[in-house]
């Protein structure tokens, strides 16, 4: 089970956390086209390499934050303190 | 009978002061403290332990210890037991296994008469066709299927579950395991030593006297170090990112068998070498043995497991076997050398014993014993499952590790071989190594939780390995002789069936496992892998290497089911009232975490008696948030489909949530208390995951609103006072707050003292479809209130009334269930809703899509439905289709019947072309019988005016 960096907490065991999904901004919900909206809802790139992810520490701190995992080596590279306006898919 | 017991040995584990029998198939067998049933059984005489899973040919033991494929028996209400594992026990029941009528006359045996065409792919090619008759076919099949007889009437048995956190997990306690550990606890690391069986020693257990004083000594210094804990009879079974390791305690004072989960820093792999077996006619008779058996059955327990021996060997092992035997008396006829060109081509002799051997120089040699000693598998599997492909050497005939892990170090003979103190050496090293890195990792893991803890010092460096090699003895490439054998003992898949396996072109080795079942018992190819990958590389005429092999996946020993289910450490949730439920002859319900009153013996009565009088209802598990901050209508307006900003102090409104997909997540109402306090009531399953949705958009997309929320479901018990005396009852215990209809209408909730207990909440809400109020009461005071109310309402009629009721008067209501009248797909418009939707916010959760939606014409309604004979309630989930044909049109989501109304009431999801008030609906009941509802005008059955609520 992978460790996952909260900002907060420190590692802590993936289910302690609950995965929300690849990070991305929200479209406008008055301008998105449907095709915008539904990518926002569906679409996730996947990459082989760096993503850009959110977890949410839900049996500690509780906060949403955004971490950079490595997909190739399940390896956190980055996890920086909540609150920077992030995507809210859920 | 216990003939076959030899003299003392010196290194024995047996106490010969205590003597214990058991029986083995009814017949009695004598055995000492230590032995195990294999020991036991073969210090009296017995030979043939089992049944070959295909062919039913007699088997005897092979490899004597826990990867024994021949060793599978019954002991008493447990199947599929390790005997040559399992220590003796006294009185124990051992019977053979997948034998019928018994072990010595097993008339599936003629399966062997006609083993030519059981070969690799007869069940596919023979049962294919025709499909209709594979139910009959998987019947006879499933008679012949190997294993022990399950028990069902068994009592459950308790398995716990750990968690762990040590510095170094070392897998595997012979001297490397051991002296990695004793170097590492010695730099002070916590560690856990993993031994695979009943005691700390590994291959020195079976060795000679110098072998036996290192494993003393290490134990020794092992078991007084407090740095250590040691784990018998224990496995590392699998290993997972950041060294999450299981391991299955087999072992263990209370548990039929625990798994602890362990998070390790560092993983030192020391599981040593499992001996090979070697494969040429005959190799599976009784009698036939790998030179690490027989060094067990005469050195560790003093069993004499023949009378005259054959040893092949080609290795120091083999030449210690052949010395063992001579020094116990057991007649040497033959050591056939393979160094010096030596083979073996046949075992000779009946199907219950080995009687001689022929070798490769044309003699015949008579022998009851025939022992192998042709070299080493390495088990890899915690390197494989650390990302590692080990690759073979060709000197040392075996696969070696092919990189360095950060966090996994091997050591012993996975990693070479050597003396004893370079043995000891290598590990020492790595137990340091270990040490070090795990103290990096440490340092690392408290900077990380720099808020919860201050780091000390600078982070140490991270030490390289500069461990130095251990030599590789070289071993001679032994996998099959020139004659076909068995390779997988447990399927029952001779190297004949590899050769024509890979002939029809199953020549990869994933498919060649999968096609033949080779590897793929119950070894897992501890003993047959490198046979296997051997016998097809030399059919396609290609090197091992170029071969490959399989890949080495968990568990590396079985685990019980029990032990994977384990304790389940998830808290049961009850309500304060709790206790009065069950002095009450509640029937309670599982709803989540929570135990809930389902009724109280007859919910008809107690929904008559609601709607006559007057009920009370434990609502406690209904989601409460309390909602603080100067923007809270903004989150609520952000939260529900339906606007927010208007509502005033004392009142309440209804609201349904949808996801960003428009899919409905949850409704409930929500009351303002003041100024800037809210109270927001979800569905009782929602709770949880509201506050997380809740708090998603305060932390994400609005971070600059004020908004504080505060879960309180647990804080207040709730109950629903419902029916038309509900307001003279509630009005008996409050005096605070005036109740009359004009000062405390429908939709609005007061702050009150109720039966003395201030700070109450009281809404006038309910999901009855009657007067009611619903009553929030601090959880401590919660069953004080229920009583009150009974004891005050008593000349009312007042009775208790549980989720049943509630439910069907709901559904009298026609009030939906988000989850049950809705699903995943179900977007708000759907619901008879719409109205609700406010397309003229500026943002709410999943706008666009309930924009779209409220355009779409093809979504499916949810409606009330009645059926045409009032006595029929459709099952929950029963199919609606056009009438004549199979098209579905919709379902049954909600059914009961009303003891209101006296008939047969549902709700459902249907089509739009079926959802107009009047269409006629055909049901087809789960006995296939169809019957004709109709789609009715309103979605309540009852009161659609709802005069009785707002009374």
């Amino acid at each position: 089970m992978l460790l996952v960096p909260c900002p907060n907490c420190g590692p802590r065991n993936a289910s302690d956390l609950r995965y929300v999904g690849e990070a991305g901004p929200r479209p406008d919900p008055n301008t998105a086209t449907e095709a915008e909206w539904r990518s926002y809802l569906y679409i996730e790139d996947n990459p082989a390499g760096l993503l850009r992810e959110t977890w949410y520490c839900r049996a500690g701190c509780r906060r949403y934050f955004v971490a950079e995992r490595d997909t190739t080596s399940n390896e956190f590279v980055n996890s920086p303190l909540p609150g920077n306006k992030i995507g809210g898919k859920a | 009978m216990t003939a076959n017991r030899l003299p003392a040995q010196p290194g024995e584990y047996i106490d010969r002061s205590k003597p214990i029998s058991f029986t083995w198939n009814g017949e009695p067998i004598q055995g000492f403290e230590g032995d195990t049933i294999a020991s036991a059984l073969t210090a009296n005489g017995v030979r043939v332990v089992a049944r070959s899973m295909k062919y039913h040919r007699p088997r005897g033991y092979l490899t004597n210890d826990f990867w024994d494929p021949n060793s599978f028996v019954q002991v008493g209400d447990d199947p599929n037991v390790r005997s040559a594992h399992r220590l003796a026990e006294a009185n124990m029941a051992v019977e053979a296994q997948n034998v019928w009528p018994s072990l010595e006359r097993d008339i599936r045996a003629a399966n062997g008469l006609v083993s030519r065409f059981l070969t690799a792919g007869f069940y596919y090619k023979t049962f294919i066709k025709p499909q209709r008759l594979w139910p009959a076919y998987a019947k006879v099949l499933s008679t012949f299927a190997p294993g022990g007889t399950v028990d069902l009437d068994t009592p459950h048995r308790y398995h716990d579950k750990r968690y762990a956190h040590p510095d170094v997990v070392v897998a595997g306690g012979g001297p490397a395991g051991m002296a990695a550990a004793l170097a590492a606890a010695d730099e002070g690391a916590s560690v856990m030593l993993v031994e695979h069986g009943h005691q700390l020693g590994g291959h020195l257990l079976w060795g000679d006297v110098n072998d036996r004083m290192l494993a003393d000594e290490l134990r020794s210094r092992v078991e007084s170090h407090d740095g250590i804990e040691v784990l018998l009879d224990s496995t590392v079974t699998g290993r997972y990112d950041d060294n999450w390791t299981a391991i299955v305690q087999r072992s263990h004072p209370i548990a039929v068998e625990r798994l602890i989960k362990a998070r390790a820093k560092m993983l030192v792999v020391a599981a040593g070498l499992i001996e090979r077996p070697y494969v040429f006619a005959g190799n599976d008779k009784p009698g036939v043995m790998t030179s690490g058996a027989v060094r067990r059955f005469v050195n560790m327990y003093a069993a004499r497991p023949g009378t005259r021996a054959v040893v092949f060997t080609s290795n120091d092992d083999g030449d210690a076997a052949a010395e063992d035997l001579a020094r116990v008396g057991i007649e040497l006829a033959r050591v056939v050398d393979a160094r010096t060109g030596g083979n073996i081509v046949a075992a000779k002799g009946g199907a219950k014993s080995v009687e001689g051997v022929e070798l490769a120089d044309g003699s015949t040699v008579d022998c009851d014993l025939l022992v192998t000693a042709v070299g080493w598998t390495a088990p890899t599997s915690l390197l494989n499952m650390s990302g590692d492909r080990p690759v073979y050497d060709e000197l040392a005939a075996r696969f070696f590790p092919s990189r360095d892990i950060d966090t996994v170090l091997t050591t012993g003979g996975m990693a070479g071989d050597g003396s004893h103190e370079e043995l000891v050496a290598h590990a020492t090293a790595t137990g340091r190594l270990a040490a070090g890195r795990a103290a990096v990792t440490t340092h690392r893991l408290q900077a990380a939780t720099a808020r919860a803890a201050a780091v000390s010092g600078a982070e140490p460096a991270w030490p390289s390995d500069d461990r130095s090699a251990l030599p590789r003895h070289p071993q001679r490439e032994l996998f099959r002789s020139t004659t076909h054998g068995i390779v997988d003992y447990s399927e029952d898949v001779g190297s004949k069936d590899l050769v024509a396996a890979a002939k029809e072109g199953y020549d990869s080795v994933e498919l060649l496992k999968r096609y033949t079942t080779a590897t793929m018992g119950p070894s897992q190819g501890k003993l047959e892998t490198v046979n296997t990958v051997a016998v097809l590389a030399e059919a396609r005429g290609e090197t091992i290497e170029e071969v490959g092999t399989t890949v080495w996946r968990p568990p590396y020993a079985p685990i019980t089911l029990g032990a994977l289910g384990g304790r389940v450490f998830e808290p049961v949730r009850v309500s304060s009232i709790q206790p009065w439920h069950e002095a009450n002859g509640v029937t309670t319900i599982l709803a989540g975490q929570w135990i809930r009153p389902e009724h109280y013996g007859d919910p008809a009565a107690e929904v008559r008696n609601t709607r006559e009088n007057v009920g009370i209802t434990d609502v406690t598990p209904l989601g409460k948030l309390d909602l603080q901050g100067p923007d809270v209508p903004k989150l609520l307006s952000q939260l529900y489909t339906n606007k927010w900003m208007k509502l005033g102090v004392g009142n309440v409104r209804y609201g349904i949530m949808c996801a960003e997909d428009g899919v409905v997540l949850d409704d409930g109402v929500t009351g303002r208390l003041g100024d800037e306090h809210y109270l927001m009531t979800t569905t009782s399953s929602g709770a949880g995951a509201i506050w997380e949705w809740a708090e998603n958009w305060l932390q994400t997309e609005h971070p600059e609103w004020q908004v504080h929320v505060t879960p309180v479901t647990t804080g207040f018990t709730s109950i629903n006072v419902a029916g038309p005396k509900s307001r003279e009852l509630v009005s008996r215990l409050v005096d605070d707050v005036d109740l009359s209809p004009e000062a405390f209408a429908y939709m609005q909730v007061r702050t009150g003292t109720v039966a003395g207990v201030p700070n109450c909440f009281m809404w006038r809400i309910g999901f009855t479809g009657e007067l009611s109020f619903e009553l929030h009461v601090p959880s401590g005071h919660g069953l004080h209130v229920w009583e009150s109310l009974l004891e005050a309402g008593a000349d009312l009629g007042v009775k208790a009334f549980g989720l049943e009721a509630q439910r069907i008067m709901r559904l009298e209501k026609g009030h939906f269930i988000v989850g049950q009248d809705t699903d995943g797909l179900t977007k708000a418009p759907s619901t008879g809703m719409g109205a609700l939707i406010k397309l003229d916010k500026d943002d709410f959760a999943g706008k666009p899509e309930l924009e779209w939606a409220l355009q779409d014409q093809s979504l499916p309604h949810v409606v009330a439905i009645q059926t045409t004979d009032p006595r029929i309630v459709p099952e929950e989930a029963s199919q609606i289709v056009r009438a004549g044909t199979n098209e579905i049109l919709g379902r049954i989501t909600s059914s009961r019947m009303s003891p209101t109304l006296n008939r047969s009431i549902c709700l459902g999801q249907v089509a739009p072309e079926v959802a107009a008030a009047g269409s006629e609906l055909t049901v087809v009941l789960t006995t296939g019988e169809r019957i004709t509802a109709r789609v009715m005008e309103h979605h309540a059955h009852f009161d659609p005016e709802g005069e009785r609520l707002r009374g």
